[in-house]
């Protein structure tokens, strides 16, 4: 199961009007994997996730994320896959557990099973303490923590992250960063982890995938992309110089 | 369909949890009472000593007493409870990007905004049922008279069609809380439509009837035939209004001594004797075929509304931003 394929595209366009925002992108992620998504603003990363998502059709292309096609079987593919878009939002006025009760029940969870897992959700992200007071008055931090645990709630086997980290301090992005490799490592959550935060990226994730204007222009490990890219032998490199370069080149 | 339930459930507890639900049920239930009272003191009193005439109950609805009757009320003041139903009802989704996490749900797209409609009409439909019931109690004390069968049909029909005509109105509040980003502008745009039909189809019938078929204010000896050209063009017209269609299919359904819609001008001189020689009331069916079309059609741009509002929805991009 190790090597199961979770992410499959094949040539994937998306053009609105005559801009191309996504371009002939093909790629592939096995389960467990902890994949970073690199570009600069507006390289079409988001478009290309809400096509993973079947939010957006694609204008060409095939996607199959975990063995459906989200165009055709949209539900089978929300079932299993979790999203936390780039700031999150929650019904203000409801607390933490009534945001994380209606989630569940979307996903056809009963409450009576639900109750249980929302409290083991919101010990594990730390909100337990502050579950009965209204989202509303959440800090940032507070309101990504119960993001991840609403997208945990339905148990998914895949998850995408928008720009998890922006706008949270250095402890709790240090945390977040920790929270998302346990949840690769520990529970074999493939982690499809868009960003433009690139020591983040070089952190916690396996393999990359760069993204500038709507191509992908490299995808693999950060080490064989570094020799590739950078000439064999060279100690020492970070994710920077080398995005730096491809951006250069692009 | 389990999402929708779903969906359905939180909307109708937003709905009835709000400050705005609340105001506005309030104002519509103050009025109606005040309304129904008002009417039923002096029906009361008109018809002291006199054997009650049939159908009276529903004189608690029609009759304009001081002000105006209920049904006039709720034609004119109705649509502002669709509207404020929803205006806001994707968009601040949107604002609150809410939406794009509920789409990414195992659930169908269609059942949000299915949901928010549903929710919207069941609402709409509780308030008018309380009100009516109020009203009807409230009456039951006052003029002492018990509805018979047959008024109580008419007045099941006319909650039946205000419940739809209200719900047009939500439609279209929907419709441009899909359309427009901010809340501020649905709001806005919705307001302009509802002043737009309760205002300005009127003035722009009698400007337009008056551009066809001038009819002199001095002239003693009109045309007839200018007359009737002119009394036609404006009723054309003024049809166009959803409240019009409203109020004139309503009271014919609880007035049955209206035999017709159209004023006396438009009517032929068979259709006026006819008129004065048969003063009974007409019974409920010959009412409901009477005003079929503007019921028709009050259905139709209903659900008009509601489907256009769906399709643009359903084509519309969910963006984060």
């Amino acid at each position: 199961m190790e090597d199961q394929i979770i992410i499959e595209a094949e040539e994937l366009t998306k053009k609105y009007g005559t801009q191309i925002a996504v371009n002939h992108l093909t790629l592939q992620i096995r389960q467990g994997e902890i994949f970073g998504f690199l570009g600069p603003n507006g390289a079409g990363k988001t478009t290309t996730l809400l096509m993973f998502l079947g939010l957006t059709e694609p204008t060409s292309g095939k996607v199959r994320i975990v063995g459906s096609d989200p165009k055709r079987e949209p539900l089978r593919v929300k079932e299993k896959v979790g999203y936390l878009p780039e700031n999150v939002g929650f019904y203000d006025d409801m607390d933490a557990r009534q945001n994380l009760r209606f989630i569940a029940r979307l996903n056809r969870i009963p409450d009576k099973v639900s109750s249980s897992k929302i409290d083991e959700l919101l010990q594990l992200v730390g909100l337990f303490e502050e579950a009965t007071k209204k989202v509303g008055t959440y800090s940032k931090g507070m309101r990504q923590r119960l993001g991840i645990a609403e997208v945990l709630i339905k148990e998914p086997k895949l998850i995408f992250l928008d720009e998890p980290t922006i706008g949270l301090d250095p402890d709790g992005t240090n945390r977040m960063l920790n929270f998302i490799r346990s949840l690769s490592r520990e529970k074999n959550i493939t982690i499809f982890f868009s960003s433009h935060l690139l020591d983040q990226v070089e952190k916690i994730c396996d393999r990359v995938g760069i993204m500038i204007k709507g191509n992908l222009v490299a995808i693999g490990p950060i080490q064989e992309l570094a020799q590739k890219k950078l000439g064999v032998g060279k100690e020492h490199y970070t994710l920077e110089e080398l995005y730096m370069k491809y951006f250069k080149e692009a | 369909m389990h999402g929708l339930f779903t969906l359905f459930r939180k909307e109708l507890e937003d709905h009835f949890s709000s400050v705005r639900f609340l105001l506005i049920s309030a104002l519509i239930v103050m009025v109606g009472v005040i309304i129904a009272s008002m009417v039923g003191m002096s029906i009361q009193e008109e018809s002291k000593g006199m054997a009650k005439p049939t159908l009276l109950f529903l004189w608690l609805f029609t009759s304009t007493g001081k002000l105006f009757s209920f049904v006039q009320f709720i034609g004119f003041f109705g649509p502002l409870i669709g509207i404020f139903l929803g205006f806001d009802s994707i968009n601040r989704e949107r604002v609150s990007r809410t939406l794009s996490k509920l789409a990414s749900q195992p659930i169908y797209r269609d059942s949000i905004i299915n949901a928010k409609f549903l929710a919207g009409m069941t609402t709409i439909a509780i308030v008018l049922v309380g009100i009516v019931l109020i009203i009807s109690g409230l009456g039951i004390r006052l003029i002492g008279v018990v509805p018979g069968s047959e008024e109580v049909l008419r007045l099941v029909i006319y909650v039946i069609i205000s419940i739809l005509y209200i719900s047009f109105w939500l439609g279209i509040s929907i419709l441009f809380s899909v359309v427009f980003r901010s809340t501020a502008t649905s709001a806005l745009a919705s307001l302009a439509i509802w002043i737009f039909f309760s205002f300005f189809v009127g003035l722009g019938a009698g400007f337009m009837a008056d551009a066809v078929a001038p009819v002199s204010q001095s002239g003693t000896n009109v045309d007839p035939n200018v007359l009737i050209r002119h009394e036609e063009v404006q009723r054309t017209i003024s049809l166009a209004s959803p409240m019009v269609l409203y109020n004139d299919a309503t009271t014919t359904i609880l007035d049955p001594t209206r035999k017709t819609t159209r004023g006396v001008i438009l009517m032929g001189p068979l259709e006026r004797l006819s008129l004065s020689r048969f003063q009974n009331p007409l019974p409920l069916l010959q009412s409901v075929i009477i005003v079929a079309p503007y019921l028709i059609t009050i259905v139709a741009i209903t659900f008009l509304c509601f489907g256009v509002c769906y399709l643009v929805f359903m084509r519309q991009e969910i963006r984060t931003v």
